[in-house]
């Protein structure tokens, strides 16, 4: 450990910090689509400049891609070697998945620091861009079978080049998306982001000198490293195992499973996912890099202290198979990349529950359930309603679980419903809690919610990418399991159906009046039910969170 | 005297009721500090105005800062109120945005003032363009109501779905409820907030609802004791928005009271800063576990459309947006596992407090690093609780807790605690001006409140900012702004519209009726104002934006499209930098507020009277730690300071409920206000 003065330390961790945070709060307030702007499904950091490891993230981005960034970052070194020119000015720009992870709606622009001709660092901003091409709007494409299908795959390429803008990449990217003023004014919005990242930067250098912000970066990385260590130590050494399902790849209808093994050794954990099923037709899998990054998100909501800086993963170890589900080779699709990383969060909660109970809580809802309705209005124009969908928390030692939460990779908040009622032509018929969708326990998972939504223009189409409609979230700690996801239509004789592949659905033809019903799972429960506390029993009942029990 | 010239504002805090006392026939000023009293407010604000010789009956106007409210929200202390929805909603306030109270660790949990039992549906539906879809049931409004009367609610509140739209059936349901509701307590979410976003709304009119009986029967028992002593004046209440209203309006609408006190600091920072020349400051307000600053820019408070008083508990009203850090005098400093230095967010409150008011706890705090340095005076605390502070208490913990992890002895320690917690300060007022687009070196600090004036001399050289500006009564700021603060309505409107498309002439024409409408509220007896003025700010955005900046456009300019435009582009500019071309514009929400300004009385009645010299101000000499080493440091009597008086650093300016360091290179000049204008050398 380098014995940098504690004092400047502390001071440039906060200064530092800041720096990541400003450049989310640019991007939120001038995103044009709501999934930055509420959803806030974006983030900014600074990243070594050898290695491309986190340094530095902003607090209010999306979890995910704080470990995920690192790996985009990387994919931009490389290529700037491949290159040879890399120049002060430059930004890249690219959404390839298999090399910076997650999936080909976040576009990553990254742009060299330098500092006396010397590179310092490299700062970037990833978004969730509102269409990205593909077959379905959106990108959600619940059938895709290659990465072809789910949009355009731009590889690390220059959108500036010494700080000149080229013209022709906008006109690409704005060619393959429905919606390229949405893109067009995202992309500004990360070029402004990282704008400010490189001026803040200038300032504080200027005031405390390359080397001294350098050694901070160094010692905080450091730091984090002696942290992990330390609560890996506090659990007892030994070797736990989970294995949790998802209901299907979207093509076949065959459970997946990705199994875990957790061993505690002294100061160092392994996560070994041997077991996990192969890599599969739909967009399920996701790429070793995506992989990693959930686990971080993982570790980290079990251990909220620890720093987002890539010294955190020094004592982990990650065994993941090759050409599994969790780590998938090109062309394998990997839009529904968030139902992946979920699952395999979940799994790490239940691992970590069976080595310290208080320390996991249950898992949560597990899917991210994008639904979008789309149609033409009469003068032709396309609008695509899109949006992910909330559920319920897993119970955990301190309480019972958050009712409608957002998912554990993400902050997003959900549209209110009158501004998705004004824009498009839908009316949502319900929007309520789902009584009894907890899993019992001495803590209650959280509820989930019932969405139903009803079509005002003459036709549409809906899509909806899904888990969790066959195997609940289970409880841990001797909790219950919530109820499934459940998401039906008209059955064309008066009654609901629900799809084949249960929670995937695409090219649904609705015509008007007709509705559409999203029942989301709860949270898993925690701990022995027989033990819950009389009195919440009792409000349970009272305020109708938990009902006579129906068969869901 | 018979024509009532005095004037009183009261700010009613959590530790202190403050109140500042005006005649504004002679200009006499008072100001007078008491104990508050917890749940028995009004016996506080009786005991404070007796401390004064003035007589009730010859006070014109009390204006009141109140905290009632708040304590009701974050103490969960508010009515039985219950909720009536439109079918299929009723946990909407429930459900809030779908998110979480903190992003790491997914614990955690919330419970909404109104519970789901006390929430009742009924057949109604309006769609997004106003239209009615279902009509509303008028018999299962009658029955949704008797549950909850029957449940025992106090108050009650009805949320429909896209009601900002079409308010008929919110005001058809008003009308059936007020037949059968036993009391006054019936709030229409429209008729607070007649604006687009359901979970916002009806957060906003179920917390209204939860304080009505309680801040309604707080102001008729004060008015009732008031007029007891005699009082026959006007009483105020002041808004979260820096306006007063009547207690009739604030019966009505306590949620716009949810940031009262504050504000009030806040208006009266910026008509301090006005007279004194200053333009562009950044108030700050260092309480006990939090560090709340504002921006002042231009002369002009910043307003806020929304706040959070705690997770889910969401106030959509405009208010003086006050940014808030967890980094206050009982912060605790702490060194974590990674063995870096950390200020809060645990704080020891005032109860048990610094480990050197010897209450209990051992944790060190910011307060501590400032007794042990000799910065705050230990042989008189702040508050009168106590006799003496326990420096060597105080030394033990930092050297144990700070100290001996980081390997620095006790005094290096509790630099550093000083040092890390101004990082940290300074870090919110770079956030506050950055985030608005401002530099920060274009303001001076402006504290009030007991801390900040500790702080404010660091903070010119750790932000670089020009200078700080200390008013003459920093500690009972809040109860200035009472007096000085002017009468506001804000009233918006959704409109959400393309520009393009907008007729203009309808807007402007809805503008003017709703101004009027405002105009009225101000009242036409009793209160006068030297000038009546409209404020219109149009929420507008670029289409497919979902977060809109907030643009002023005059009244005469609504008329006009190509005025809005430039007056959007121009705020957009301000706020990001540039602007972009061929991109249509929508223009989301109307805001008018209508102001009624009330008497300013020359602040230059706070100046001091005295010509002391300076030396003759020195009262005392202590050893006070600053830049490595100590320093043989004259205390002067703040309030003993000439006009034009020049003291240079170190110095301890110290009065009753207020200490300032001037720091080394630093001079501090008592101005023609009698404020302190600390500034480097």
């Amino acid at each position: 450990m380098s014995d940098m003065d504690p004092i400047t330390l502390a001071v440039l961790k906060g200064r530092l910090e800041q720096i990541a945070d400003e450049m989310d709060a640019t991007l939120f307030r001038s995103a044009f689509n709501p999934i930055i702007a509420e959803a806030h499904d974006a983030s900014h950091g600074l990243y070594h400049a050898e290695t491309g490891e986190t340094l530095i993230q902003g607090k209010s981005g999306l979890p995910i891609f704080v470990g995920a960034m690192a790996y985009a970052t990387k994919a931009v070194i490389d290529k700037a070697r491949e290159d040879g020119n890399l120049s002060d000015g430059d930004v890249y720009i690219f959404n390839d998945p298999y090399d910076g992870g997650t999936h080909l709606s976040d576009f990553k622009l990254i742009r060299p620091y330098f500092r006396d001709g010397e590179l310092f660092c490299w700062i970037a901003s990833v978004g969730h861009w509102h269409d990205v091409g593909g077959n379905v709007p959106g990108n959600y494409n619940p059938v895709a079978t290659e990465s072809f299908q789910e949009g355009m795959l731009i590889p690390p390429v220059k959108l500036y080049s010494g700080g000149k803008l080229n013209p022709d990449i906008v006109t690409i990217l704005s060619a393959n998306s429905r919606l390229p003023r949405s893109v067009y004014g995202d992309m500004n919005g990360q070029v402004n982001a990282l704008q400010l990242g490189i001026r803040r930067l200038d300032a504080l250098l200027d005031e405390y000198s390359g080397p001294t912000v350098q050694q901070a970066l160094t010692t905080l990385r450091d730091r984090g490293a002696v942290l992990m260590r330390a609560r890996i130590a506090g659990l007892p050494d030994g070797t736990w195992s989970a294995t949790d399902y998802l209901d299907n790849d979207g093509i076949t209808d065959e459970q997946m499973q990705i199994t875990l093994k957790v061993t505690v050794k002294d100061e160092e954990l392994t996560l070994d996912f041997t077991g996990t099923s192969a890599q599969c037709m739909g967009p399920l899998n996701i790429s070793r890099s995506t992989a990693e990054a959930a686990c971080y998100v993982a570790l980290k909501h079990v251990f909220p202290d620890v720093p987002a800086n890539g010294g955190v993963l020094e004592p982990v170890q990650i065994d993941l198979p090759e050409e599994s589900l969790l780590c998938a080779k090109a062309p394998r699709p990997v839009g529904g990349y968030t139902e992946t990383i979920l699952r395999l969060i979940d799994v790490v909660f239940q691992c970590f529950a069976q080595a310290t109970p208080e320390i996991a809580p249950a898992p949560a809802y597990g899917t991210i359930n994008a639904l979008s309705i789309s149609g033409h209005n009469p003068g032709g124009q396309r609008w695509v309603m899109f949006s992910f969908f909330g559920g319920g928390h897993g119970g955990h030692s301190d309480g019972d679980g958050l009712n409608h939460g957002n998912a554990p990779i993400s902050t997003a908040t959900i549209p209110p419903l009158e501004i998705l009622e004004s824009a498009y032509p839908v009316k949502f018929t319900q929007w309520a809690l789902r009584p009894n969708s907890g899993g019992e326990g001495e803590y209650r998972g959280g509820l989930g919610a019932i969405y139903e939504i009803e079509l005002l223009a003459d036709d549409a189409q809906a899509f909806l990418f899904g888990e969790r409609g066959r195997t609940p979230p289970p409880g841990v700690n001797g909790g219950g399991a919530a109820l499934r996801n459940r998401f039906t239509f008209p059955d064309g004789q008066g009654g609901w159906a629900e799809p084949p592949m249960t929670s995937k659905m695409t090219g649904l033809k609705l015509t008007k009046g007709q509705r559409v019903r999203l029942e989301t799972p709860g949270g898993g429960g925690w701990g022995d039910p027989g033990k819950r506390a009389p009195a919440l029993t009792e409000q349970d009942q009272r305020l109708g969170y938990v009902e006579t029990k129906d068969k869901a | 005297m018979t024509d009532k010239s005095t004037v009183i504002g009261v700010d009613v805090g959590g530790t202190f009721t403050d109140l500042f006392f005006l005649d504004e026939s002679t200009g006499a000023i008072d100001v007078v500090k008491v104990p508050s009293t917890r749940g028995r407010e009004a016996d506080g604000f009786l005991d404070g105005l007796s401390r004064n010789n003035t007589k009730l009956a010859e006070v014109g106007t009390i204006v009141h800062g109140t905290t009632v409210g708040t304590n009701a929200l974050l103490e969960r202390k508010g009515a039985k109120c219950g909720l009536i929805t439109s079918e299929g909603f009723r946990d909407v306030l429930e459900m809030r945005r779908r998110d979480r109270p903190a992003t790491w660790g997914l614990r955690g949990e919330y419970t909404p003032v109104i519970p789901r039992d006390m929430r009742m549906e009924v057949p109604e539906r309006i769609l997004a363009d106003g239209t009615i879809d279902t009509p509303l049931d008028h018999d299962a409004l009658r029955a949704a109501a008797q549950t909850l009367l029957d449940q025992g609610a106090e108050a009650v509140v009805v949320a429909f779905v896209n009601a900002y739209a079409n308010t008929a059936h919110e005001e058809e349901a008003l009308k059936v409820l007020a037949e059968i509701w036993p009391n006054e307590h019936l709030t229409a979410a429209t008729r607070l907030l007649p604006e687009i976003r359901e979970f916002e709304r009806t957060s906003t009119a179920a917390l209204n609802g939860y304080l009505q009986p309680v801040v309604a029967s707080y102001l008729d028992r004060l008015n009732t004791r008031l007029g007891e002593e005699g009082f026959g004046g006007d009483l105020l209440i002041v808004q979260s928005n820096g306006g007063v209203m009547t207690v009739d309006t604030a019966r009505q609408l306590p949620v716009r009271t949810a940031l009262s006190g504050p504000a009030a600091g806040v208006i009266a920072s910026a008509e301090i800063a006005a007279a004194a020349g200053f333009e562009n400051v950044i108030t700050c307000d260092m309480g006990g576990t939090s560090f709340d600053v504002s921006l002042i820019a231009g002369g002009e408070t910043h307003l806020a459309a929304q706040t959070s008083i705690d997770f889910g508990m969401v106030v959509r009203s405009p208010m003086i947006e006050i940014s808030t850090i967890g980094a206050g005098g009982g912060s605790i400093a702490w060194v974590d596992d990674a063995g870096i230095l950390q200020i809060g967010p645990e704080s020891a409150g005032s109860i048990p407090g610094p480990v050197a008011y010897g209450q209990g706890n051992d944790r060190p705090t910011v307060t501590d690093a400032n007794v042990v340095l000799g910065r705050i005076n230990a042989d008189r605390p702040i508050g009168g609780k106590l006799d003496r502070l326990d420096v060597e208490a105080a030394k033990a913990a930092i050297l144990k807790h700070v100290g001996e992890p980081l390997g620095l002895d006790a005094i290096e320690a509790a630099a550093a605690i000083l040092k890390v917690a101004n990082a940290r300060l300074a870090g919110a007022l770079r956030l506050v001006s950055i985030e608005r687009g401002y530099d920060p070196r274009d303001f001076s600090a402006l504290p009030f409140g007991g801390g900040g004036a500790l702080h404010a001399g660091a903070l010119i050289g750790e932000v670089g900012l020009k200078s700080a500006l200390v008013p003459r009564y920093p500690g009972v700021a809040s109860a200035l702004g009472c007096v000085i603060a002017d009468m506001r309505h804000d009233q918006v409107r959704t409109v959400n519209g393309i520009l393009g498309a907008l007729d203009t002439d309808a807007l402007a024409a809805q503008a003017r009726a709703i101004g009027d409408e405002g105009l009225a509220l101000l009242g036409d007896g009793g209160i006068s104002f030297t000038g009546r003025d409209l404020l219109v700010e149009l929420d507008m955005s670029y289409l497919g934006q979902t977060h809109t900046v907030a643009v002023p456009v005059a009244l005469d300019a609504l008329s006009d499209r190509d005025q809005i435009k430039a007056a959007f582009e121009a705020t957009y500019d301000t706020a990001f930098g540039s602007h972009l071309e061929n991109v249509a514009i929508r223009v989301l929400n109307l805001r008018v507020s209508a102001i009624g300004r009330r008497p300013k009385f020359d602040l230059r009645v706070l100046a001091p009277t005295t010509d002391t010299k300076p030396e003759d101000a020195i009262a005392s000499r202590r050893q006070m730690y600053a830049d490595g080493g100590w320093h043989d440091t004259p205390v002067y009597d703040r309030l003993a300071l000439a006009v034009g008086s020049v003291v240079a650093g170190p110095a301890i300016l110290e009065q009753l409920d207020t200490t300032i360091i001037v720091e080394l290179g630093q001079t501090a000049r008592v101005d023609d206000f009698g404020n302190i204008v600390l500034a480097a050398d």
